[in-house]
Formats: C-alpha cells, sequence, structure tokens
C-alpha cells in the first residue's frame, strides 16, 4: 500500500487505542509477577456450570438459538431480574441475550443513536464506552467525578453537561475502575434529571452482585424509571464466566426490538453452548455468587485498609471488586508509579488515567486474587513507596 | 450456643485461608479491632467452638512417610443405658484411629485409621478392634489415592489463567 490512500475508516483511524495494551505488553514477558491488573474473577467458573455446558455438547446442542436467545434462559433472566432486582420485563420481547456486556452495550447505543447525538459518560468509566458511543455515530461529553465527592456524580454537574442533543447518560454502579456505588437517593436524583430533559439511561449493571454494603438498586426499579432504562448485565463478573462472553439486555419492548435487528443481522445469536451454561448459573448458581461475594467482601477489607495504612489513601468501594487509590503521595504520574512498580516490585496494577482524565494521580488495583497475592501485594506495595515517598 | 455475627464472620475467615494468617489480617477483613478479634478468638476457643488451628498436609509427596488410611465399616451391638457411645470411646481412644463416625445405614461406625504400612493396620483391626466385646463385624476399605481432602484439592494446577492486565 503507497502512503498516500488509508483504507481504513476515519472514525477508526481516529480511535484511541486503549492504554492497557501497553501494560499488558510491559507484563507479559515478566515472571513472578503479581497481578492486580485483571478486569475479571479469580475464581474459575462453578463446576456445576461447566458441566451443564459440557452436557450440552453432548447432547448435540451445536445450533444456533433464537435470535434472542434461549426462551428458556430469557425466562430465568426475568425470573432472576424479578427476584434480585425487582424489576419485570416480558421473556418474549424485552429481553436479549448478547455475547457479554459488551455487545449489549453496542447494540443499545447503535439503536438508539443518529449522528451527532450526545451520550454522557462519568468519568473515570470504563474503557469501552466512548469508543463505543463513538463508533455508534454518537459524540461522547465526558463528565469528570471528583475523589473529594467519592467519584460521584453532582445533579448539577449533570445538568450541565445536557444539551439539545444530549440522548442518553451511561451510567455504571459499582462502578469500573472506582468501585463506587450510588444510593437509591443519588439514583432517584439522577432519574428526576433524565425525566426532566427527557433521556435514556444505559445502566450497566454487570456488577450488581457485588454490593458489599448496601442493597443493590436497579436503576429500573425506579419509579417511573423502566420505560426510559436499557438495563445491562451478565454473568461476567458475579458468576465468574468473563470466558463465556454471555450478557443481556434488557429495555421496554420498542428499543428492544429495535436492538435485535442489529443483534440478528450482526451476531445472529449468543453462542449455544455458553447460553445452556448461564441457565444452569441461574437455576443453582446462587450460592456460588453468595460465596464468591463474601469472598470479595473480606479481600477488599483487608486490602483497602491496608493500602491506607502502607500510605496511599483510598475511599472503601461499594462494590465491584477494585480499589482505587490515590498515588500522589509519591509525586509520579498513573503511569509512571504503575511502570515502576511493576519493574520493580513486580506488581501489576492498571493506571487510573486509562479510565480518562480524572483518574490520574490513581491506580485501578483488582483484590480479586488470593488472600495470600493480596498480602504479598501490599508489602512490595509498602517497600516501593518507602522508595517512592515524595520528600 | 448463639454466636453473633462477627464471631461467625471470624470463624468463616479462619476456615477459608491459611492458618497462618496474622490477626491483624482477620481483624481487617472483619472490619474490627485487633483486640475486638482477640477477644473473639479466646471466647471461641475456651467453648471449644473453634476447636484447633490445622493444616492440611499431603504425606504422599514426602519420601518414607507415605503410610497407609483406611475406612473400617464396624457394625457393634449397642448397650443399654449408652447406646454407641461407649464403644465408640473404646475406639476413639486407640491413637491410630483418626475419626470415628456413628452412621445410618448398612453399619454403625465409620473408622478411619493411618498406619504406617498396610500389616499395621490389619494388626490392629484383627488384634485391638474386632476382639472388642460389642463388635460384630469390620470390612476394611485401604484408600488407594486421595483426590480432595477436607476441601483441598491434592493435585490440582493452580496457575492463574487470567491475562495480566484486562480492562
Amino acid at each position: 500500500m503507497k502512503g498516500t490512500k488509508s483504507y481504513l475508516s476515519k472514525t477508526v483511524e481516529e480511535l484511541k487505542p486503549s492504554g492497557i495494551r501497553r501494560f499488558f505488553d510491559l507484563a507479559a514477558g515478566m515472571e513472578g509477577v503479581i497481578s492486580l491488573g485483571v478486569g475479571e474473577p479469580d475464581f474459575i467458573t462453578p463446576w456445576s456450570v461447566r458441566e451443564a455446558a459440557i452436557l450440552s455438547l453432548e447432547q448435540g446442542y451445536t445450533s444456533y438459538t433464537a435470535n434472542a436467545g434461549l426462551m428458556e434462559l430469557r425466562e430465568e433472566i426475568a425470573g432472576y431480574m424479578q427476584k434480585s432486582f425487582g424489576v419485570s420485563y416480558s421473556p418474549q420481547s424485552e429481553i436479549t441475550v448478547t455475547v457479554g456486556a459488551s455487545q449489549a452495550l453496542d447494540i443499545s447505543l447503535r439503536a438508539i443513536l443518529d449522528p451527532g447525538d450526545e451520550v454522557i459518560v462519568i468519568e473515570p468509566s470504563f474503557v469501552s464506552y466512548v469508543p463505543l458511543v463513538t463508533l455508534a455515530g454518537g459524540v461522547p461529553v465526558q463528565i469528570q467525578t471528583l475523589k473529594e465527592n467519592g467519584f460521584k456524580i453532582l445533579p448539577e454537574q449533570l445538568e450541565n453537561a445536557i444539551t439539545r442533543r444530549t440522548k442518553a447518560i451511561i451510567l455504571c454502579s459499582p462502578n469500573n475502575p472506582t468501585g463506587t456505588m450510588l444510593t437509591g437517593d443519588e439514583l432517584n436524583a439522577i432519574a428526576q434529571i433524565a425525566e426532566k430533559y427527557d433521556l435514556l439511561v444505559l445502566s450497566d449493571e454487570i456488577y450488581a452482585e457485588l454490593a458489599y454494603d448496601s442493597e443493590y438498586t436497579s436503576f429500573a426499579s425506579i419509579r417511573e424509571m423502566k420505560k426510559r432504562t436499557i438495563l445491562i448485565s451478565g454473568f461476567s463478573k458475579g458468576f465468574a464466566m468473563t470466558g463465556w462472553r454471555l450478557g443481556f439486555v434488557c429495555a421496554p419492548e420498542e428499543i428492544s426490538q429495535a436492538m435485535l435487528k442489529i443483534h440478528q443481522y450482526a451476531m445472529m445469536c449468543a453462542p449455544t453452548m455458553a447460553q445452556f451454561a448461564a441457565l444452569e448459573a441461574l437455576k443453582t448458581g446462587r450460592s456460588d455468587v453468595e460465596g464468591m461475594k463474601k469472598s470479595y467482601k473480606r479481600r477488599r477489607n483487608y486490602f483497602v485498609q491496608s493500602l491506607n495504612e502502607v500510605g496511599l489513601t483510598c475511599h472503601m468501594p461499594g462494590g465491584a471488586f477494585y480499589a482505587f487509590p490515590s498515588i500522589k503521595c509519591t509525586g509520579l504520574s498513573s503511569e509512571e508509579f504503575a511502570e515502576k512498580l511493576l519493574l520493580e516490585e513486580k506488581v501489576a496494577v492498571v493506571p487510573g488515567n486509562i479510565f480518562g482524565e480524572s483518574g490520574e494521580g490513581h491506580v485501578r488495583c483488582s483484590y480479586a486474587t488470593s488472600m495470600e497475592l493480596l498480602q504479598e501485594a501490599i508489602k512490595r506495595i509498602s517497600h516501593f513507596l518507602n522508595q517512592h515517598q515524595k520528600a | 450456643m448463639k454466636l453473633t455475627e462477627k464471631q461467625i464472620e471470624v470463624l468463616e475467615i479462619l476456615e477459608n485461608n491459611s492458618a497462618r494468617i496474622p490477626v491483624e489480617d482477620i481483624a481487617k477483613m472483619a472490619q474490627i479491632s485487633v483486640a475486638e478479634t482477640e477477644t473473639i478468638l479466646d471466647k471461641l476457643e475456651e467453648k471449644k467452638v473453634l476447636v484447633r488451628y490445622n493444616s492440611v498436609i499431603d504425606w504422599s509427596k514426602v519420601d518414607g512417610h507415605e503410610g497407609v488410611t483406611a475406612m473400617i465399616d464396624v457394625k457393634v451391638a449397642p448397650k443399654r443405658g449408652v447406646g454407641f457411645d461407649e464403644v465408640a470411646q473404646r475406639i476413639y481412644r486407640f491413637k491410630e484411629v483418626r475419626s470415628v463416625y456413628l452412621m445410618s445405614g448398612a453399619y454403625d461406625l465409620s473408622v478411619i485409621i493411618e498406619g504406617r504400612s498396610m500389616n499395621e493396620v490389619a494388626r490392629f483391626v484383627s488384634e485391638k478392634l474386632s476382639t472388642l466385646d460389642s463388635v460384630l463385624s469390620t470390612t476394611t476399605h485401604f484408600i488407594l489415592k486421595k483426590y480432595k481432602h477436607d476441601g483441598t484439592i491434592f493435585e490440582q494446577n493452580e496457575d492463574d489463567k487470567r491475562i495480566v492486565v484486562s480492562p
């Protein structure tokens, strides 16, 4: 190819590559690394779930399912959402089984956005929101939250960001990377704004199962909000099924059917064996989820208190499995801190700026790893801070 | 006895972690003070709720320490007034006996014995166990391989299969 003409789409060319890639490459060749850099559970999928997928293969369930997913699975999802979160969706017309929550997010955005429509993204945020909005033709409008506010969005911040082109807000609670969980009252405040300006809310509830200190409130359960909520969830985090790539999206019929149109052309259906696994997870996996949740909570308590003790101030995250400590005491940037910590102490964390500018000065540490490794990681971080404490 | 939520929390932490976990770390995990954790541990030890801090050892990996384990189904004649308890006591007092359970079903007591060799176990069964007055019969099963013991899988590939950094 001569240098004059690019065959790539301008949108894609202008898309920033994920900053996580560089750290992955840096850490990949090293031995003895303790990784706090992973956005997934350390538990492997419960055996009963894996076994159900194997059985489905043995029985020959290797063909397509309905576009929206196995009806039996959608019925189980409807029951689960009702029982766990008090929201009711019709398995016939309001639930779509997707290839991970990521695909759910993609088809949601593509179903609702016209070129130039604005979508509010609250930072620090999961790395995919901004690029996916852009790819769907929308314009991401980023709002930066502050550590002083526990990385929570203030209602006035939200209102200030709304324009005539604003179509939707993406919410993620508990949040990746901060672990911050919004209370029912805080969600209510957002709901009022959504109502006032007639906005949709894409509620990414993938970490809903991992709320440690208080009851989880699904955005769709707030009065009058179901009709403007696209609820995205899945099995990856709570059920420890990241590699299965299985999620789902619940939305009012009109939006749901629009998403299904995209889904049927672009994906056909989610993988059949993964759907059978998810079915088993919903039928019998509740106690596994409870056990994992207890374990994460104890590790969170240990890890966050220990971080504060060795000198990295960190708020107590209400959910997910991330701690988001400030590293400002070292005088290093997030990237410098993460790179030095990896090279000098062999502990991998993710620099906060990857999740948006407001993440600068912080790093994301996943505590989804064994207690023994967390204890060792704290030792190494403490040693590191002794070398790098700002005078 | 009725335990508090924090007492149960401490027990669960001990059950699911290494016996060597420092008290300070237990305190952090349960979100209580070190002093309170120590009080809870003392109380639970005193009440024999917390019986022992154990380690799980795979002796089969240690040369010269392989040993043998047998599970013995024992049928006994219970005695008026003391039922199975008296004969159970006579059995569990032998140091070779690791566990004794009263069972429902085809036999009465399940006895787990550890010995250095098959001969040693055989001798114990024929000389000590079968000769007890209330013992009617014994069936001895030798354990060939331990896959999982007390919730711990012995031969497991523990490698973390996750990529090092992911979003």
